[in-house]
């Protein structure tokens, strides 16, 4: 990520955003009404972490922590972020194929996807 | 130098378990108890081996990176307590598992399952590192979420989404809170997050992640606001896997990471604690008020299960030696009577096929030893004087008291009482009704072997815990738990 020279409030709407993006997703896991949206919702929740996991990488003014002779300190991210975002992306994929099969699953037993008329559990 | 193999083991079964399990009768039985057997011998060491080391702590660095740059493991009183307690509710249930799982396909799925969720939970007793114990933590939720739906009915698959719904709303918390405190610290290691928090003037910021954190946790434990999932999710799994749940799942991953990361890593903070108190009062009323009217077995049970870890919430909100005394005293008996009494639950639905009090009848007489265990899990958890859920209650009692807090005490004291009443109901409506003759098609008796051995074993552990507060042994198995809680060791041996 290139350094930000317009100054600091870019920089946190890029923080802001990224918050409104993982409270749509609250939103629609809590509020909708069918398997597939609720899936969706949860898909964009969880990218919407990862890419607020990816943004925190940054420091403002980091360079390397290790000098080359000869060589200029150049701006750098924090990499370990991306490393920790990779295994948080695999396991939102694991948890949406499991979400996805018992959708189908449920699919299969009441012909419908809309969760209003899937209750037999009550009380 | 054992540490690793509390995960290294059951991840080992679980995998060894797909491979070979589906084509050998009787492997998967005969190699998941075997592997769980030496995880209970293992941890039973480890309660030993903690008591002598040097300022009883053991730091495992993964692959010899030094500490605040590697992935640690620890060892500490509370960790092994914890393990203990699991491992040992697991070998249990995974015993009587053998005779009860008959009735379903796909045993091996079932057996790898149930060890995946078990190397979760070890993996996040003992890990040392805060994004560490989130991937162990998912990785124990996302096992329980296929076992919750093994039955593939209506009701599992719908119990089971509404589970995923929930708990991906709490992992979501969960790791925000991990994304803001590495923004904050730029650390992962536990005690060098605590070591840079305890420093920090910033208490409004702190605070705030607390609370972030204290959301996903309270998910995760179905504390009153959050607890629907709960009374759906617990009863539609097996019978074992109900045990499993209820009695360490919400335990492991909500009441031992609070006290981890509130007492051991966050500068303690005593509005967060007395909300934490709090929330635990109103779910132990909320929870029997529900359990009163259930006349589902297993959902009663359930909604006890709510109502008990708001016990362990009030005990350990109340951050006094006393109060954590009792809160992890009793978060150890109710993983036994409560695996028991769902184990019971089992056995009843495994004869009479339904979960329904009032279709039961002659119980007492057709299975003696069920009867016997259930007797003896019901006065357990409603504290009749010589089991080991009296003694529990008893302590957190006083130590509301000691806080000067009688309205507390005496909400505890009532809870128990309405506790009471909705298991006379079920002793009543469920194990001691006669009829004069069998109605059913097929004539009914005890339960197979392995399943009377398991919930005769947790039956005498019930009677017999009790005495774990006789002083030499409190003094062995307690006091370095409180110890490690309450006074900072955690930050001042692992950095030593």
């Amino acid at each position: 990520m290139k350094k930000n020279k317009k100054g600091g409030w870019n920089f946190v709407l890029v923080y802001i955003l990224c918050l409104c993006l993982c409270f749509v997703g609250l939103y629609g896991l809590v509020m909708k009404k069918n398997l597939l949206k609720i899936i969706i919702s949860f898909i964009i929740m969880d990218n919407a972490l990862n890419l607020f996991f990816i943004i925190v990488g940054y420091k403002k003014g980091g360079s390397f922590p290790v000098f080359l002779k000869n060589r200029p300190a150049d701006n750098i991210v924090d990499p370990l972020p991306q490393a920790l975002v990779l295994t948080s992306i695999v396991i939102g994929l694991s948890i949406t194929i499991l979400m996805v099969a018992v959708a189908l699953r449920l699919y299969h037993r009441y012909k419908t996807f809309d969760i209003t008329k899937i209750k037999e559990l009550r009380g | 130098m054992t540490l690793p193999l509390f995960v290294v083991l059951p991840l080992f079964a679980a995998f060894i378990n797909t491979m070979v399990g589906r084509f050998l009768k009787l492997f998967s039985e005969v190699f998941v108890n075997l592997i769980n057997f030496v995880v209970l011998i293992l941890c039973i060491i480890w309660i030993y081996k903690i008591n002598t080391l040097n300022n009883n702590i053991f730091v495992y660095e993964v692959g010899g990176w030094k500490i605040p740059y590697g992935v640690a493991l620890v060892a500490d009183p509370v960790s092994v307590f914890m393990l203990f307690t699991v491992n040992l509710v697991a070998f249990l249930v995974g015993i009587y598992s053998v005779s009860y799982i008959e009735k379903y396909t796909e045993k091996w799925g079932f057996y790898s399952l149930f060890e995946l969720m078990l190397a979760g939970m070890n993996g996040v007793i003992i890990s040392g590192d805060i994004f560490n114990i989130f991937v162990f933590l998912e990785i124990a939720t996302i096992a329980s979420y296929g076992l919750v739906a093994f039955g593939t009915q209506k009701e599992e698959l719908e119990a089971s989404f509404k589970y995923m719904v929930l708990g991906s709303i709490s992992t979501g918390l969960i790791l925000l809170g991990i994304v803001l405190i590495y923004a904050y610290t730029s650390t992962l290691n536990l005690a060098d997050i605590a070591s840079i928090l305890i420093l920090s003037e910033d208490k409004l910021i702190i605070r705030v992640i607390m609370f972030i954190f204290m959301i996903g946790f309270v998910i995760k434990a179905a504390i009153v606001p959050f607890h629907w999932w709960l009374p759906d999710a617990h009863p539609s799994a097996p019978a074992p896997i109900s045990a499993m749940l209820s009695g360490v799942l919400i335990k492991t991953l909500g009441v031992y990471l609070i006290v981890r990361l509130f007492f051991n890593v966050f500068p303690i903070d005593e509005k967060i604690l007395k909300m934490i108190c709090y929330l635990g009062t109103l779910s132990m009323v909320v929870g029997v008020i529900l359990a009163l009217y259930q006349w589902d077995y297993k959902r009663l049970l359930a909604y006890h299960s709510i109502s008990q870890v708001g016990y362990i919430f009030l005990g350990i909100g109340l951050a006094t030696p006393m109060g954590i005394l009792g809160g992890i005293f009793h978060l150890f008996n109710h993983s036994l009577f409560k695996s028991l009494l769902f184990l019971t639950s089992g056995a009843l639905e495994y004869n009479f096929g339904t979960r329904n009090l009032k279709e039961y009848h002659n119980v007492n007489r057709i299975m003696p030893i069920t009867t016997f265990s259930a007797t003896i899990g019901s006065f357990s958890i409603a504290g009749i004087p010589p089991f080991n859920g009296f003694w529990s209650k008893l302590i957190i009692i006083i130590a509301c008291l000691e806080k000067r807090d009688i309205l507390l005490a005496l909400i505890a004291a009532l809870v128990s009482v309405l506790t009471l009443a909705s298991f006379l109901k079920v002793l009543k409506y469920a194990f001691y009704t006669e009829q004069k003759y069998n109605t059913g098609p097929k004539l009914l008796k005890e339960v197979p072997f392995f399943m009377q051995f398991s919930m005769l074993t947790l039956a005498i552990l019930c009677f017999v815990s009790g005495i774990i507060l006789y002083p030499n042994i409190k003094h062995i198995v307690f006091d370095g738990v409180i110890k490690f809680i309450t006074e900072n060791l955690y930050i001042k041996f692992i950095l030593k």
